[in-house]
């Protein structure tokens, strides 16, 4: 089966569990066991194609500008993990689907469960590590699913919380030194960064890479001084913890040590950081069990212990180590998945994990006992089992491992935890299992069915078969082992056998087995010493850390985000000058410089009056008023200067936003006091004045810099101007760039403007069914109202100027191609002629006869663009290519046909819907109930002889 | 010529910022209206200033820079939307509180 699938199998098949969560826990289960075996089936079906050497790969550009590609590899040690990630899920489906109750929610537990595996499965077969990487963040937010999925328990929130925290840190380091590596090696892809161990191991960066990538692989993995949230994580139902936390997520660092051993390992910052973190790990990890007194978390440190073993092998560099490494993976998966299990099942039985309040089980649930006990048996490298021939190798492994201090030091702290290990394995089975029958168990236990122990029984036998015929699995171990150790060492010859003669590792052995009954028979005291010791707690110091970084956070952002927008407004620009200032005293211009032009007449008056309506603005700003009208000074100004630089579409829609920007802030000045009244102190005055008058020197003499500099890039507006005509088929340069050119970015400018105008709309409908819409009503209005609201002149002009602004609308939208105009000038234009007639003859009157909404409108405007870019591809060509021609029909003269038209048509009904919907909402804030809508466009009409419409108001 | 610009685009922005730093929103949005005026010439700007020679095609041999005009022309339209939207919520805030102040009232800064 294709890698790809085999990935994206779980992914895809995560939609099942939900899908058939209603049909039933058994069709739960049953679909996601179908899910994982025919993943694992796929994985097999590639296996005779290992067996020949062969490394399989499949390749898929997905971003190669970022050398990020869907890269995948099987080889050896890939398959090895995979199939454990998928045999185990396999075993785990079918204990879970008995493990959970009626009350918890299967299908989700399952999409869970799968994402993690494909995310898990992704790791180990990815080849390129920018997408291992994507992978790796999955297994911790799918873990943190899985934590925390019991989310009624506080722990477990807790739990899912600190493992996420934890491995997110790593896995944030961990792409720092992924990059570091890539950036070496010249590649992100696996096979190609295998190859580079001289580039990279004589790199200066190999030191930080090293350490970022290894704070990646320890807090996944567990290793001191990390390996605090896995017990926590434990909160997790059992399952989970066997599956996650025992067999294959805490195993991703170490997968990833494996993967990355050819090119990190064999210096001494590698050997002296993982060999130490490793032994450290393992035995404090077991001396902590042997002191738990729940169950899973007993099997939690040694986990964290197992763990610990493995990162140690790791860490000597040798192939000898990593042949026992990969063995012991093997190992630590069976006895631990099968140790979690039958920790579950007890559990779920005794309804108690306490080790104090169990015992004297093996009467009443001998299957679980049997299966606990050989297991746990392993655990503690008992001979027969599979866990005593690891144990042996690492121990000999030992032997030929110095650090730090003499050379019997590593040894002597491996028996030690060797020792507590299997004294921790004999508390297990011998306070759960063994002594007197109690008659204070808080559930019945019994014997599960069938289901429940099935798993861990196959398990189980698994370890008595590896562990009384070690020879079956020698070629897997040291296949993978070969593929560790990717041609930097030759595998050892070495023959796996439970009997390798009188020697210092049985003997090790022997120590840690006798020590380890003796440390049990004396568990009552040393307990009560440890209790006695004051430690340090973990979760403590964790909390501790993270309490004081989310008070320092509230702190920084109290402070600086303390409410007072003024305040904001005074840093930014501060910020902004001083770096531009900055830019300005270092930064090298470069380019030829021009001579200023000179001044005329016509742009000294300009600027006079432009400088003398904003100064009055800044003096008068109170007078709420005086400070529209001079806005609307500014803005003519504005537009007149656009008109004499040469910019006369830029003109026009100045001046047509202006006229309808006025309108909108009279609506709203309806509703807002007229005054500003004066709050702030002089001092204050003063210093934002300091502040304004430096952002504007700095933004005068960039903007005069850059007027007499020359480009530093040639402008790509020659090939606008050059191309207009020939490609555009329009002489009006500016509307060619935005309808063809720059089409793109208008249909998007559009859409932006349309979602602006229903943003209104929705604000207004909130204010109008909120508290306010009271408040609305009763309204007094702080000055006189007009005594005629719609007075006949304005109507009688705003009727006859009608026809003839939307044929000036017409006329503007018409010549845009080729003259000064388009569609967003017509669109205003014609916007302005509607809001007259609103403004001359009221809402009701005016909305009456508005056939179409605005809504609508904005949305014809979107779909006809669209549309028309739409077109290009029935002729061959790309989105929002056009095309045009030139027509003649007889009486009239040559004319121009382009598809921009329609591009532009789509412009022109979105700005008017936009515009005009906007307005609207507005002015219905307005409406106030107790004033009667007129039925005439006017209140006073001539023609008409009844009386007059009531007119209130006027007094 | 460019220092008259040059000058006009300092003082709207003096005058915006020193507006955009005002208590009320109604001076605000004023404020950032008028920065809004002083970005938009300066976009403007960046393509030189040039008289005379509009972006229309026609027998002349020198034509002003299209581009910072197009560019312009829908940042002038899409401001419009921005300022709209601006006002109505500074709308609804004065209509739901009775209070168009842009700080927060807690604040003891003394100027609330």
């Amino acid at each position: 089966m294709s890698l790809l699938l085999i990935v994206a199998l779980p992914f895809l098949g995560a939609l099942l569990p939900g899908i058939l969560n209603s049909a039933g826990r058994q069709a739960c289960a049953g679909g996601t066991l179908a899910v994982t075996l025919t993943a694992l089936i796929g994985l097999i079906s590639n296996i005779p194609d290992l067996m020949a050497g062969e490394v399989i790969t499949q390749r898929f550009e997905w971003l190669p500008a970022l050398g990020l590609n869907v890269t995948l590899m099987l080889d050896p040690l890939g398959a090895f993990f995979a199939a454990l990630i998928l045999g185990i899920g396999t075993l785990i489906i079918i204990y879970g689907r008995y493990y959970l109750s009626r009350n918890d929610n299967m299908g989700e537990f399952f999409t869970y469960l799968l994402l993690f595996q494909g995310a898990m499965v992704g790791i180990v077969l990815s080849d390129n590590i920018l997408l291992l990487l994507v992978f790796w963040e999955l297994t911790s937010l799918s873990s943190f699913l899985l934590i925390g999925y019991w989310k009624h328990l506080p722990e477990g929130r807790q739990g899912a919380r600190m493992a996420l925290t934890v491995t997110g840190m790593g896995g944030l380091a961990m792409i720092g030194g992924m990059m570091i590596l890539g950036q070496i090696a010249g590649s992100y892809d696996l096979s190609v960064i295998l190859q580079n161990r001289e580039a990279i191991q004589s790199s200066d960066l190999y030191v930080p890479a090293l350490i970022l990538i290894l704070l990646g692989c320890f807090t996944k993995s567990a290793q001191f001084p990390f390996h605090f949230w896995l017990p926590h994580a434990m909160a997790a139902p059992t399952p989970v913890s066997a599956y996650l936390h025992s067999a294959t997520m805490v195993k991703a660092g170490i997968f990833l040590m494996a993967r990355m051993w050819p090119v990190l390992s064999g210096t001494p910052e590698w050997f002296y950081i993982v060999t130490t973190a490793g032994l450290i790990t393992m035995v404090l990890g077991a001396v902590i069990a042997l002191f738990k007194h729940d169950l899973k978390a007993l099997l939690a440190f040694s986990t964290v212990s197992h763990l610990g073993l493995i990162t140690m092998l790791l860490g000597t560099g040798t192939a000898f180590g990593v042949l026992t490494a990969v063995f012991h993976i093997l190992n630590h998966a069976t006895f631990k998945a099968a140790l979690f299990m039958s920790a579950g099942i007890v559990d779920h039985e005794a309804h108690t994990r306490d080790i104090r309040r169990l015992g004297g089980l093996r009467h009443l649930m001998p299957i679980t006992a049997a299966i606990a006990t050989v297991a746990a048996l392993s655990m503690a490298g008992i001979p027969l089992f599979n866990g005593f021939i690891s144990k042996e190798m690492m121990l000999e492994e030992t032997l030929e491992t110095q650090l730090f201090g003499p050379h019997w030091l590593v040894p002597a702290i491996a028996t030690f935890g060797a020792l507590f290990s299997a004294a921790y394995s004999f508390r297990f089975i011998v306070h759960t299992f063994f002594g007197p029958k109690r008659d204070d168990y808080p559930g019945h236990p019994h014997d599960p069915n069938k289901g429940m122990w099935f798993s861990p029984a196959l398990l189980v036998t698994l370890v008595v078969i590896i562990g009384v015929a070690p020879f079956l699995v020698e070629p897997l171990v040291k296949t993978v082992a070969g593929a560790v150790l990717g041609g930097v060492y030759a595998v050892p010859d070495y023959h796996l056998a439970i009997w390798h003669g009188f020697k210092p590792p049985l003997y090790m052995s022997m120590i840690a087995v006798a020590g380890g009954l003796i440390l049990l028979a004396m568990h009552k005291g040393a307990q009560a010493a440890w209790d006695a010791t004051p430690r340090p707690e973990a979760k403590t110091i964790f909390e501790g850390i993270i309490a004081f970084f989310a008070g320092l956070a509230e702190k920084i952002t109290a402070t600086l985000h303390d409410g007072a927008f003024t305040r904001y407004a005074a840093i930014l620009s501060l910020t902004i000058t001083a770096l531009a200032g900055h830019a300005w005293m270092t930064g090298n211009s470069g380019g030829r410089v021009f001579e200023p032009q000179p001044m005329t007449e016509v742009a000294l008056l300009g600027w006079v009056a432009l400088v003398a309506a904003t100064l009055f603005l800044v003096f008068k700003h109170r007078d709420r008023l005086v400070a529209l009208i001079l806005m609307g000074i500014i803005g003519t100004v504005v537009s007149v200067g656009f008109a004499y630089f040469s910019a006369p579409d830029l003109a026009m829609t100045q001046i047509s936003v202006e006229v309808v920007t006025i309108i909108l802030m009279l609506l709203a000045l309806n509703f807002l006091p007229d005054v500003t009244p004066a709050e702030s102190s002089a001092g204050h005055k003063l210093g934002n004045a300091v502040v304004a008058v430096l952002g504007g020197l700095g933004a005068a003499a960039l903007t005069y810099h850059l007027l007499l500099g020359d480009f530093v890039q040639n402008s790509i507006s020659e090939y606008h101007l050059a191309n207009s005509y020939k490609g555009g088929g329009g002489t009006n340069v500016v509307n060619v760039i935005l309808v063809d050119f720059r089409g793109f970015d208008t249909f998007g400018e559009i859409i932006v403007l349309g979602i602006a105008a229903l943003v209104i709309y929705a604000l207004t409908e909130t204010l109008l069914n909120g508290p306010v819409r009271a408040r609305l009503l009763n309204r007094v209005p702080d000055k006189p109202l007009a005594g005629d609201r719609h007075p006949t002149m304005m109507v009688v002009l705003t009727r006859i100027m009608m026809p003839v602004v939307l044929l000036v609308g017409v006329y503007i939208f018409l010549r845009g191609h080729n003259e000064p105009g388009g569609g967003f000038i017509a669109g205003l234009v014609v916007a302005i002629a509607v809001v007259m007639q609103y403004m001359a003859s009221g809402f009701a009157w005016a909305s009456d006869r508005q056939r179409y909404p605005y809504h609508g409108i904005i949305g014809a405007g979107v779909l006809a663009a669209g549309l028309t870019g739409i077109g290009a591809w029935f002729t061959g060509h790309e989105f929002l290519t056009s095309s045009f021609g030139y027509f003649r029909i007889p009486p009239m003269e040559k004319f121009e046909l382009a598809s921009a038209m329609g591009f532009d048509l789509g412009v022109f009904l979105a700005v008017v819907g936009a515009v005009m919907l906007s307005l609207e909402s507005f002015s219905r804030l307005a409406r106030r109930a107790h004033v009667p809508d007129s039925d005439y466009p006017m209140d006073i009409d001539p023609s008409r002889e009844e009386e007059t419409p009531n007119q209130e108001g006027a007094a | 010529m460019e220092l008259l610009v040059a000058s006009a685009i300092g003082i709207l922005t003096a005058a915006g910022l020193y507006l955009a730093m005002r208590l009320r929103t109604f001076p605000v949005i004023i404020g950032m209206s008028l920065l809004t005026y002083a970005v938009n010439i300066f976009l403007f700007a960046s393509g030189g200033l040039t008289v005379g020679a509009p972006p229309i095609l026609s027998d002349a041999t020198t034509y002003t820079d299209p581009l910072p005009q197009a560019l312009v022309l829908t940042a002038i339209v899409i401001s419009f939307g921005m300022t709209a939207v601006v006002v109505v919520i500074a709308l609804g805030a004065y209509l739901g509180a009775n209070d168009d102040h842009v700080n927060d009232l807690d604040e003891k800064e003394g100027q609330a």
